[in-house]
């Protein structure tokens, strides 16, 4: 099965482990991530002030290219994600926003591209049971942690993602690949987000406390879909080791990295080398 | 905010227009709000915060543009929803905070310089980082 597929600016850089991993295990599970030919910037951030039509034409602009290549687009970065599938929602539902956009934009764009993560192509094309099948090497003995943070899952009713407070998403895709999932209370608590490149120590204090929490919960690793969140809970673990005696590590790692080291995919091709706390010994230990 | 800070309410400036702008930029009726303080308990940054979410939407009920002029909660304000998710009320407290962003960004008065980034960010943070950032941060 074709599906298209919109990478976005990160997965193209800094998450290139994250595309890599992404599209070669949905290559293995039958389902061929086809990038737009032609796409640009969504924008990172939904445009929340009421008058903002001009920056809804970013991520609106690559929707009116996914609908001339079929009727869905599947991203990955929860940044992407949210921004594309906020901006949709808006134009399918305000008649006057979208005669605007369409008559800026020279289009006739309706709104009804479905916007997908490709947790929801694991969990709904694929299926998760199917994925249970194809699982080769055993990872039950690795404690993950799975972590949410805030663009995939709030606002729960123009995202419908999953339940806001206690989302089981990746707990169910965990489960299918075989691995140990670890509950904890801070999975669903912001990171700090874009506070990050200029008020870096309160992004610190909130990565702090996701990483105590999945750590005082027996956690091995962190598993998380967003870039973003990947660089605050990973990059900031050597200022944090230096600010806090007695301060473990834990490896972050993207979803896509665990699925395709169960499916008996090479770890060389997985990206290992962008992450600041390398994954691969505790990964290697607990993989057999 | 100090708690003993006096305060001076009027009709002037209950029903300034900086009232109505921050009402039409965030779309909220502000004055559902009837300061429970869950916004405040569930966010996740309010420790940086020198006004609580809950004392941001009261300013703004009453009309107290230069307190929130001073104060660097709007720029705290990572926009993660919680407080959303949280309110009874159904407040998008994230969009007021917006509102009030905007209304200081379009003066032209940014929050941070582009060239005052650190080196650290820009050859480590993800380039969504970076564009979020700015977008939230600058005219």
């Amino acid at each position: 099965m074709k599906l298209s597929y919109y990478p976005g600016c990160t997965l193209y850089t800094k998450a290139k482990n994250l595309d890599l991993s992404a599209r070669a295990t949905s290559r293995e599970l039958g389902v061929e991530l086809i990038e737009l030919p032609v796409w640009n910037c969504c924008g990172a951030v939904f445009s929340l002030a009421s008058d903002n039509i001009i920056n809804l034409s970013a991520p609106i602009r690559n929707l009116v290219r996914a609908k001339e290549n079929g009727d869905s687009l599947v991203t990955i970065c929860s940044g992407c994600y949210h921004a594309l599938k906020r901006a949709n929602r808006l134009v399918a539902s305000d008649e006057e926003k979208r005669g605007k956009l369409n008559d800026f934009m020279e289009a006739d764009y309706a709104g009804d591209v479905k916007v997908l993560h490709l947790l929801e192509v694991l969990r709904d094309v694929v299926g998760f049971e199917k994925i249970r099948e194809k699982v080769k090497r055993d990872l039950s003995a690795l404690n993950a942690a799975p972590y949410y943070g805030c663009l995939l899952l709030r606002p729960e009713k123009e995202l419908e993602f999953d339940d806001p407070e206690n989302p089981h998403i990746l707990e169910d895709f965990l489960a299918s690949i075989g691995v140990a999932v670890v509950d904890h209370p801070f999975k669903t608590e912001c990171c700090g987000a874009y506070l990050a490149i200029v008020h870096d120590d309160v992004a610190r204090d909130c990565s702090y406390r996701i990483i105590q929490s999945a750590r005082n919960n027996l956690a091995d690793v962190l598993v998380t879909s967003c870039p973003l969140c990947h660089y605050n809970l990973d990059y900031n673990q050597i200022k944090l080791a230096k600010d806090h005696r007695g301060f473990r590590k834990i490896p972050v790692v993207y979803f896509t990295q665990l699925l395709a080291l169960t499916l008996g995919m090479d770890e060389s091709e997985l990206g290992f080398d962008l992450h600041h706390i390398d994954p691969r010994p505790i990964l290697a230990e607990k993989l057999t | 905010m100090a708690s003993t800070m006096r305060i001076r309410v009027s009709s002037r400036t209950v029903h300034s227009k900086w009232v109505d702008k921050i009402s039409e930029l965030s779309d909220q009726n502000l004055l559902s709000c009837y300061q429970c303080g869950k916004c405040s308990a569930g966010c996740p940054v309010v420790g940086a915060m020198d006004v609580l979410p809950n004392q941001v939407i009261r300013l703004v009920q009453l009309g107290l543009e230069e307190e929130l002029a001073r104060s660097k909660t709007p720029w705290i304000c990572a926009s993660c929803f919680m407080c959303h998710a949280r309110c009874p009320k159904g407040v998008d407290i994230a969009k007021v905070m917006e509102a009030i962003r905007q209304v200081i960004l379009r003066t032209r008065v940014d929050w941070v310089k582009v060239e005052e980034l650190s080196q650290d960010v820009i050859s480590e943070a993800p380039q969504m980082g970076i564009v979020a950032g700015l977008r939230k941060y600058t005219s």
